[in-house]
């Protein structure tokens, strides 16, 4: 195999990384935020189940997470298992959506109850104090931890190998020990491919924080 | 008219009683300072008036309109949906609280066009001449951080005026402010009031209470120890209370 063909290769692999991450992010971010109203819910029970799943999430392996949402509904329940791809966007969505709310707490916490004040006396509903005063302030607030967990995000799809789906890590694996491949070389390039992603990702997220930067 | 109108309120924090047995009333026109001592209880009154607070027991009504009332405990009970009494009044903040991602006229326009559904176009006009009013025209497209503490106050009493209150409360409106900053604040309010705006100012400011205010409150220990005509209050005070506390002030 020649340098061309892997870096090819390695290439129609990244199409599903970037899928993975594309699709996460399109699916946790949202999750996220629905997962911190559960937190703060005034249903007890509901607080506390949320609480739990955050604790399980933050607390086992993404690797596990993956296995238990690809193998465990066939194994346990007879279920026909989602396809490798799926089970990985639902086990990413659901992992990283507690982080997500984690996040926005803490965001939504360090906003000055003040803001709340003056919404309340001029009128607003509490979804207008929400998505008019709060959240905006909110974003601009979270956005260098969001960062953080995007960038992390982005060398976490790597982990989908472990149930064998095909991404760039799972393929540069196979490339690496195949006969008359370019071998560990095939690994360096895939690193430069993380690498570039991650510095576009960098570049655009702190873009996003300058656009933001108009305020205080 | 009564604008407002509070009877027999009492509040209390952790068994700590903060006001104990509260009557006050507010006509159409006048302008009413409430000062004392920190602790006295002249903000919570305040803020159960704004309904950021809830009284333990009393009532409040606003042009004649009951908020609250005593329950058959003698609670207070409050209505379920107090929305038409947010409509009789504006409050401004020590803390100005502005909405720091809005620009000042976004700050002015929101609430009239989102609460009040009043046309975006008849909104930005109403605000800009409130602007141009507190000496704040060219500011219509700053945002807050780019204001200082006076300019930032005074956005947010045009705000609070954009709402078309009955009434407008202060908490403290120049507490937050470097002391060359006051005047232009206090200058707006005392501008208000000869336009007869309805007013309740909770000030440390004497000198502007005594030059303005219709009525003034003094309260100590959750209660209103005296109340009367500024120079009555300010100069003769018949309580030895209310003496002490200006006498505090003077040294």
């Amino acid at each position: 195999m020649t340098f061309q063909t892997m870096v090819g290769q390695l290439a129609g692999g990244f199409l599903t990384t970037l899928a993975i991450f594309v699709l996460t992010l399109l699916g946790s971010l949202p999750l996220g935020l629905a997962v911190y109203f559960g937190r703060r819910s005034r249903l007890a029970p509901l607080r506390g189940l949320v609480k739990v799943y955050i604790s399980v999430m933050r607390g086992t392996p993404l690797m596990l997470q993956l296995m238990v949402v690809y193998y465990a509904p066939n194994l346990m329940f007879g279920m026909r298992p989602l396809s490798r791809f799926a089970a990985t966007i639902v086990a990413f969505v659901v992992n990283y959506a507690a982080y997500f709310a984690e996040i926005y707490r803490g965001g939504i916490e360090s906003i000055p109850v003040g803001q709340y004040e003056a919404a309340e006396v001029l009128g607003y509903t509490k979804g207008q104090t929400f998505f008019h005063v709060i959240l905006p302030q909110m974003v601009k607030r979270v956005l260098p931890s969001v960062t953080n967990e995007v960038i992390t995000l982005v060398k976490d799809t790597s982990l989908a190998s472990v149930i064998a789906v095909v991404e760039m890590f799972t393929l540069a694996s196979r490339i690496a020990v195949a006969p008359h491949s370019p071998g560990m070389v095939t690994f360096a390039v895939a690193a430069v491919f993380y690498y570039v992603f991650n510095y576009v990702v960098a570049f655009a997220m702190e873009r996003a924080e300058k656009a933001l930067s108009y305020y205080q | 008219m009564n604008v407002l109108t509070i009877t027999g309120a009492q509040k209390s924090f952790a068994e700590l009683g903060v006001l104990k047995d509260i009557s006050l009333s507010v006509d159409e026109g006048e302008v009413v300072s409430v000062i004392g001592p920190s602790g006295s209880g002249k903000s919570t009154l305040l803020r159960c008036a704004t309904f950021l607070e809830t009284l333990d027991r009393g009532e409040i009504a606003y042009m004649g309109k009951k908020a609250a009332h005593s329950g058959p405990d003698g609670k207070s009970v409050y209505e379920k949906d107090l929305s038409p009494f947010r409509r009789c009044f504006g409050l401004v903040f020590q803390q100005f609280n502005l909405f720091p991602h809005r620009s000042v006229l976004q700050n002015v326009t929101d609430a009239p066009v989102r609460v009040q559904k009043r046309p975006r176009a008849e909104a930005e006009e109403e605000a800009r001449k409130l602007l141009g009013k507190l000496g704040l025209a060219d500011k219509a497209d700053a945002y807050p951080c780019q204001l200082s503490g006076g300019q930032q106050q005074r956005a947010s009493i045009a705000r609070a005026l954009a709402m078309k209150p009955e009434l407008l409360f202060f908490d403290e409106p120049t507490s937050a402010l470097d002391p060359e900053l006051t005047g232009e604040v206090l200058r707006v309010i005392r501008r208000l009031a000869e336009e007869k705006m309805t007013m309740v100012i909770v000030t440390h400011e004497m000198d502007f209470a005594r030059a303005v205010s219709d009525r003034v409150i003094f309260m100590d220990g959750g209660v209103i120890v005296e109340q009367g005509a500024p120079d009555d209050v300010l100069v003769n005070p018949t309580q030895e209370r209310t003496r002490q506390f200006l006498k505090s002030y003077q040294s």
